[in-house]
């Protein structure tokens, strides 16, 4: 390489370099309201992170088409791929939260961790629905988390419930052994202090069983399971790693009727290559799936139709993408709520659009006209409950299809709330944060 | 013409043994420290100081740590990401159980700690070589995965292994906006780069080159290999550790071990020979090679306004990336610090090159 070369690389190199840098935070149009969306379609994740992110951009696409935004305002978005890795995630933040962000879904919970710290000094709302800081629900606290519909604790007490009305009663459930097998990550970590808590409570014996991520390698957690004959197993898992543990599973011989998922370990892409293999495993599931819901039929007639999906046709309304529409739907009624008291067809800001999702209120007849009648239970969130519902049901793998097998569940108040009120005041002591006052919740 | 030298005698050793003997490279380096100080907080955009600047001089600070190991004491590691996260971990402890703990003292103390354990880790490299050693480093990098993973007094029993600090501040000043964070690690990165380049233009880095060029032939002419290997671990992890510390402390605010894995040791790895092995300013080129290169190929599409494809745009970076390095590695074997390098003995000669 001569030095002529050497210097119009460098200089081309700085050129695009210098262009990145010299890029000034684009103020957002009039009348768009932009929403960063952060997603990962690459990586061990990507079989289920890209229904997730195919969801929400054809719900945004579809509201667009259908109803011309909200109230007149466009909706407009970017996508920025993270990989499911936290410091990924992080400079996907940084890059999209300089344009008018209105909110950010992470779809990750160790990104949820890192931006936690940085959302409040931003003002710009996360919205983790299903997943994140169980303790975000106490809004006193994390007045920027929004761990809508469930958390991981939520999740876990949900499964102790069922597998106590399984054997006649959670006090059946003493002398049980409950192994939790888990991502070896803060996703798979956040539902053991409940399962603990549980455990003392009903006297049965919880074994944890961690599995590196990104679990394409369990043999040793599953001879673990195999030496410890549990009762019951207890699958935190995400991506690969589930349809591995349940061909582990089928290849130690486990029951696969005696395992149960949480609701990111039930969905298609996790079973569907074990096919029979997985019949009779059960995951929770915070939502239906299916293409018969009206808004699933939206999508199909006004984007899709169109030949403007973002995904393949047949993915439409599976379990991942329904979760994604109703983030995404969630989202945009959190603006729309925000419309209601800041003005409606203007562009909301990320404080505003906080204020809405702190005031949703989804009831059935909301819900109706949303074409979400069936997909999920009415949500009603407040200053203090960040969570607005915390529904859930069984979902069980026929080889085919997922079926429902449960009725639908609450996870029990009595155990949470001193459970989260504990941890969300560790956090803000650990923070030097105080709780907010009652005139703040009315702001 | 530039790089005019006429007139610049040397009459003493001192003056001859300097960092920077030629005028015009010293002068170059001061104004460059001088920019990055006062003109960058000027001009740079919040993204910028968050997502590119603090991560590319953390990076580069770790990169220099081991450099100091592989290139200068030819000890290859890949537990680079072990020590990150020993100190990153140990800054932690210290900072949070002693209350009152200043974060400096906290960061350097975390880089003791990464000392030590750097030193144990070390120790095998006086019996096995090369690739061998290697793969023992490699297994500080899978203890210290699992130590942080389920000893949970690491992580002050936090319940899902993640922690985090607030309420950063040096001497009063607090370290909270991007600008003060990316001052901060420049400060940091300045002080161990000139301590860094003074240690390896000493007696201590010399012995490190000779144990690097010929580990026999530097006994036979006196140097202790177990001290001179030793040291070089331990000169390396307090660096990195130190590293370990910023990237917990400064950049991510809250982590997990998955921060410091094993894809982090690699990356570092592939920084110091990129950038080039046994070079200061090699760390440097590593780190911004490794670190600027995907995430502007990642945001070129959109600048460009090309529609694209999310999973093709980062499928994109991956492949051109991966040529690039190939590329630099066939041109360059010795990476970009060489490049550097000739580009200025060549401006030494211009106009007339000989």
């Amino acid at each position: 390489m001569n030095l002529k070369q050497i210097v119009l690389t460098t200089a081309a190199l700085a050129a695009a370099f210098s262009a990145t840098l010299s890029t000034p935070a684009v103020a957002a149009d009039a009348k768009e309201q932009f929403f960063p969306l952060l997603v990962y379609r690459t990586g061990p994740y990507a079989p289920n992170g890209t229904p997730w992110a195919n969801g929400k951009q054809d719900y945004i696409k579809m509201i667009n088409a259908r109803d011309g935004g909200i109230n007149g305002v466009k909706i407009t978005f970017e996508e920025c791929e993270t990989g499911y890795a936290t410091d990924k995630g992080v400079e996907c933040y940084e890059r999209l939260k300089g344009k008018a962000a209105s909110l950010i879904d992470p779809q990750a919970t160790g990104i949820t961790f890192a931006l936690t710290d940085k959302a409040p000094g931003d003002k710009i709302p996360l919205v983790t629905m299903g997943y994140g800081l169980a303790a975000s629900q106490d809004g006193g606290v994390f007045k920027w988390n929004f761990p809508l519909m469930g958390s991981y604790w939520t999740a876990a007490d949900i499964l102790i419930q069922h597998l106590g009305k399984k054997e006649g009663g959670l006090d059946k459930l003493k002398g049980k052994k409950i192994a939790l097998v888990y991502h070896d990550s803060p996703f798979g970590k956040e539902p053991m202090p409940l399962l603990e808590e549980r455990s003392k409570t009903h006297g049965f014996e919880l074994v944890k069983i961690p599995v590196t991520a990104p679990g394409v390698e369990q043999k040793s957690a599953w001879l673990q399971v195999r030496q410890q004959r549990p009762d019951y197993v207890l699958l935190w898992g995400w991506g690969v790693m589930n349809s591995t543990a349940l061909k582990e599973a089928q290849a130690t011989g486990y029951p696969r009727d005696k395992m149960y998922g949480v609701w990111w370990a039930g969905a298609e892409p996790d079973v569907k290559d074990v096919g029979d293999g997985a019949k009779g495993y059960n995951a929770l599931a915070l939502n239906t799936s299916g293409q018969q819901p009206k808004v699933i039929q939206d999508i199909l007639k006004l984007v899709h139709d169109k030949g403007q999906g973002t995904g393949p046709k047949d993915e439409v309304g599976s379990v991942l993408y329904t979760r994604g529409v109703i983030i995404q739907a969630m989202a945009i009624e959190a603006v729309r709520r925000a419309q209601e008291r800041f003005g409606k067809g203007k562009v909301m800001t990320g404080e505003q659009v906080r204020w809405g999702l702190e005031n949703l209120a989804l009831d059935d007849k909301k819900l109706a006209a949303l074409g979400l009648t069936g997909v999920i239970r009415p949500v009603s969130t407040s200053c203090l409950d960040h969570m607005g519902s915390t529904w859930a049901r069984v979902q069980t793998w026929d080889g085919a299809k997922w079926g429902f097998s449960s009725d639908w569940y609450q996870a029990d108040e009595a155990i949470l709330k001193p459970m989260v009120k504990a941890a969300a005041d560790k956090y803000a002591g650990d923070k030097k944060l105080t709780r907010r006052t009652p005139a703040d919740c009315q702001s | 013409m530039i790089y005019r030298e006429n007139g610049q005698f040397k009459t003493s050793y001192r003056a001859d043994q300097q960092i920077f003997p030629i005028l015009q490279d010293k002068l170059f380096i001061l104004g460059l420290v001088a920019f990055a100080a006062l003109a960058v907080p000027m001009l740079a955009s919040e993204y910028t100081f968050r997502a590119i600047l603090t991560p590319f001089l953390i990076l580069s600070l770790a990169a220099m740590g081991l450099n100091v190991l592989v290139g200068y004491c030819g000890q290859i590691s890949l537990g680079t990401g072990a020590f990150m996260a020993i100190g990153a971990y140990g800054a932690y402890n210290f900072f949070v159980r002693l209350p009152g703990m200043p974060l400096i003292a906290a960061l350097l103390l975390g880089g003791l700690c990464a000392t030590v354990v750097g030193v144990l880790f070390g120790i095998p490299s006086l019996r096995i070589k090369g690739l061998y050693l290697a793969v023992a480093t490699l297994a500080a990098q899978f203890f210290t995965d699992w130590a942080f993973l389920r000893i949970k007094w690491f992580t002050n029993d936090s319940s899902s292994g993640s922690v985090s600090v607030a309420g950063l501040n040096v001497l009063g000043l607090p370290i909270e906006t991007p600008v003060q964070k990316y001052l901060f690690c420049l400060a940091f990165v300045c002080v161990f780069a000139l301590l860094t380049k003074n240690l390896v233009r000493g007696h201590i880095g010399r012995e490190w080159m000779a144990m690097r060029d010929m580990d026999v032939a530097a006994a036979v002419i006196g140097i202790r290999p177990v001290y001179a290997k030793l040291s070089a671990f331990a000169v390396s992890s307090f660096i990195v550790g130190v590293a370990g510390g910023l990237w917990g402390f400064v950049h991510l605010g809250s982590w997990e071990p998955a921060a410091f894995s094993v894809d982090r040791s690699f990356q570092l790895l592939f920084m110091v020979i990129i950038g080039g092995l046994g070079s200061i300013a090699g760390s440097f080129f590593g780190a911004a090679f490794i670190v600027l290169l995907p995430i502007l190929l990642d945001a070129l599409p959109a600048k460009l306004g090309i529609p694209i494809d999310t999973a093709l745009a980062s499928h994109l970076t991956f492949m051109i990336f991966g040529a690039l390095i190939v590329f630099f590695l066939i041109v360059e074997p010795h990476g970009i610090a060489r490049l550097w390098a000739t580009a200025r003995e060549k401006l030494r000669l211009w106009p007339f090159p000989h």
